[in-house]
């Protein structure tokens, strides 16, 4: 039975994690990218607003770091919950 | 040596140092060759994998249509990156935990189904198809360049290299054969840019020289925009389309990447599940030095058409007919005119060759001033910018023959990589798994070997009058990935209560309104003036057919629900095994199936 509830709580942080993660990934592509940009107008970089520099680079740097922090606390999740595969 | 002799060095060595890699470590049997993934380290899978994915759409393709549209296909860059991210944290550990080879393996045993099997086979052999003519019309195009002939012949030449490549299995897949394809196809798309860079910028990293300064001190961006803007055209870093329509496009983009059946395909034959997570994180990265550049890429050769168009500022001059035909620096213009892709034609008979945008009311007063007759570069397709930009920067003959031997490397590799998938679907899913499950080897190679060259055949087909540019053909079969195998493969794995007539429903669901739509716009079966829609005046609202995918997707979820709320409820052994795949412990090596 405890086997069970370790592997719910495994799974609720897992889910808490992909949550906070894709809310993240949304933000800087369709957000700042694209429907947030006009707020972010008054910001320059290079000639340009912050919104186009999100577009075309911003969130592709963004998506990076966010694969690997999830890659990183997910293998420390599996090790706490005892599911990892050594 | 001259440039023609020097194309066909650097695209000669290339392939032999493939085939050579590809002879070397070649793999004996079939079991061999999906376990040659299993010993791969993740940066080299990752590697790999981006060598893989990065096709003519990327490569070829992308930085033209980033360049002459601006801010507006944004969404190409973030849709090809941010679907990584949908895979890493949505399928790959899952999928790998499962282990098994293929994607239709996973959904026909998740649905205990062979009908799901089958719609899952059908779904992915539409995707790819679609995929194919996109890389066939690159392949066309790279070879109609670099053997100096019309793109017509270049395509034809290009599928028969395709179809050798991949049915003497030059490719198969071979881990260290892509690794080397990358390394080939980054090298070829960085120098260039680099070298652009510095002459524009002074900056070598192109990534910041976009946002750089030039030489006067003026941001390269508003120089551009400055430009493009006199010469009435659209101002580059400004939004004019559908905010709606560019959300979907990027979502289609993203789902259709997490769901496209070779990439996910790589991520079953990592050694851990742990790894399968790291390993979509290496893939980004190599990704990510590719498109990082690409938008440096656009804006600059977009700046450096237009300067060489108005050699005497946009107020000036334009540029006469004799410069073009005698001096070096537009030597390139005469080199693609032979591939039909580039043209112009003095209209007003003024020994001057004016390029502007003549739909533009302001600039239709100043043409009608200065006796200009309509634009006079008559034709410039978006697909030739990347491979013609070294020649448009005077860079040295070496940069060319290797730019010419990357774009070759990115379309075959994932041409031939698409034949390969389609063949095994047909022979081994299709065939050997439903219809004649007693079938000999010998015939199931022989059904592969045929069902590879029917698809060639009708990708040329297809690919002679395609519905789009490269990367728009390409993104046709985002969308038709996004709304069929995706929800299937997400559902399957974060909810126990679809069940097997949900997931058929849905996916068949998703597959037809998606592909209705795009016929309904592109043409059925792509056959020109068949179509009913345009992309300029869409059927619903400004939702474009590339951007569909999203909303079949969507279709594909609801339908889903719907259905399985309906009959009855997945069984209990489904449901262990859904419990199983969610966590790491006990993940053997990958198996073969039935």
């Amino acid at each position: 039975m405890s086997q069970t509830n370790d592997s719910n709580a495994y799974w609720s942080a897992n889910l808490r994690l992909i949550k906070i993660s894709l809310v993240i990934w949304a933000l800087v592509s369709f957000g700042f990218g694209i429907i947030l940009r006009p707020l972010l107008a008054g910001i320059t970089i290079g000639g340009t607003d912050l919104g186009f520099w999100f577009a075309q680079q911003g969130s592709i740097i963004v998506f990076l770091i966010l694969i690997f922090f999830y890659a990183w606390q997910m293998n420390k999740l599996d090790r706490e919950h005892g599911v990892d595969e050594e | 040596m001259d440039q023609f002799t020097l194309n066909l060095l650097f695209v000669g060595a290339s392939f032999a140092l493939y085939i050579g890699i590809a002879i070397w470590a070649r793999a004996g049997s079939t079991s061999e060759f999906y376990a040659a993934g299993r010993g791969v380290h993740p940066v080299t899978n990752g590697m790999a994998t981006a060598a893989d994915w990065m096709s003519a759409a990327s490569f070829i393709s992308m930085a033209g249509l980033i360049a002459f549209t601006g801010y507006d296909n944004s969404s190409f860059l973030m849709g090809w990156t941010g679907g990584y991210v949908l895979l890493a944290l949505l399928l790959a550990p899952y999928l790998r935990k499962f282990g098994k080879f293929t994607v239709s393996e996973f959904i026909g045993d998740r649905f205990y189904s062979s009908t799901a099997r089958m719609v899952a086979v059908i779904c992915l052999l539409v995707a790819s198809i679609t995929y194919v003519i996109g890389q066939m019309q690159g392949v066309g195009i790279a070879f109609g360049r670099f053997l100096e002939i019309d793109a017509f012949w270049g395509l034809l030449i290009g599928a028969c290299v395709v179809f050798a490549y991949a049915v003497f299995g030059g490719m198969k897949g071979v881990t260290y054969t892509q690794v080397a394809q990358y390394c080939v196809l980054i090298t070829a798309y960085t120098i260039p840019a680099v070298f652009i860079s510095l002459q524009l910028t002074g900056n070598p990293i192109p990534a910041l020289g976009l946002f750089g300064s030039t030489e006067s001190g003026e941001p390269l961006l508003v120089k551009l925009n400055q430009i493009v803007t006199d010469l009435g055209f659209a101002e580059y870093t400004a939004a004019h389309g559908s905010t709606i329509n560019m959300v979907l496009f990027t979502l289609s983009l993203m789902i259709g990447t997490a769901g496209l059946p070779h990439v996910i395909m790589r991520f079953f034959t990592v050694p851990r599940v742990s790894d399968a997570r790291w390993s979509a994180g290496w893939t980004l990265v190599f990704i990510a030095l590719l498109y990082l550049t690409a938008p440096a890429v656009g804006a600059m050769a977009r700046l450096n058409i237009s300067e060489l168009m108005w050699p005497n500022g946009t107020s000036g001059e334009a540029v006469s007919v004799e410069q073009i035909e005698t001096d070096p620096d537009y030597a390139w213009m005469a080199t693609w005119q032979k591939t039909g892709l580039l043209g112009w034609e003095d209209k007003n008979g003024d020994g001057k060759i004016q390029y502007y945008n003549d739909a533009n009311a302001d600039l239709q007063a100043k043409a009608a001033e200065n006796g200009w007759e309509g634009n006079e570069l008559t034709n410039f397709n978006r697909d030739i910018l990347v491979l013609a930009n070294p020649e448009i920067a005077s860079l040295p003959g070496w940069v060319i023959g290797l730019v010419a031997a990357g774009g070759l490397a990115a379309a075959l590799s994932t041409a031939a990589g698409l034949l390969l998938a389609i063949s095994s679907a047909v022979s081994h899913d299709l065939l050997k798994g439903q219809l004649t499950p007693n079938m000999s080897e010998k015939s199931e190679l022989m059904a592969a070997r045929l069902s590879m060259a029917a698809a060639i055949v009708v990708a040329v087909l297809l690919g002679l009058n395609p519905p789009g540019f490269a990367a728009q053909t390409v993104a046709l079969a985002f969308g038709l990935a996004a709304a069929s195998i995706f929800p299937a493969l997400m559902m399957g794995i974060f909810s126990t209560r679809i069940n097997n007539s949900g997931a058929v429903a849905g996916m068949l669901a998703g597959l037809a309104v998606t592909l209705l739509y795009i016929f309904l716009h592109k043409g059925w079966f792509f056959i020109p003036d068949t179509n009913t829609f345009t992309d300029a005046d869409p059927l619903l609202g400004p939702i474009k057919s590339t951007s569909f995918g999203a909303i079949g997707a969507a279709v594909n979820f609801a339908v889903a629900y719907f259905v399985s709320g309906m009959t009855k409820e997945t069984p209990q052994e489904i449901k262990d095994l859904v419990e199983s795949v969610r966590i790491p412990r006990g993940a053997g090596v990958a198996v073969e199936g039935h």
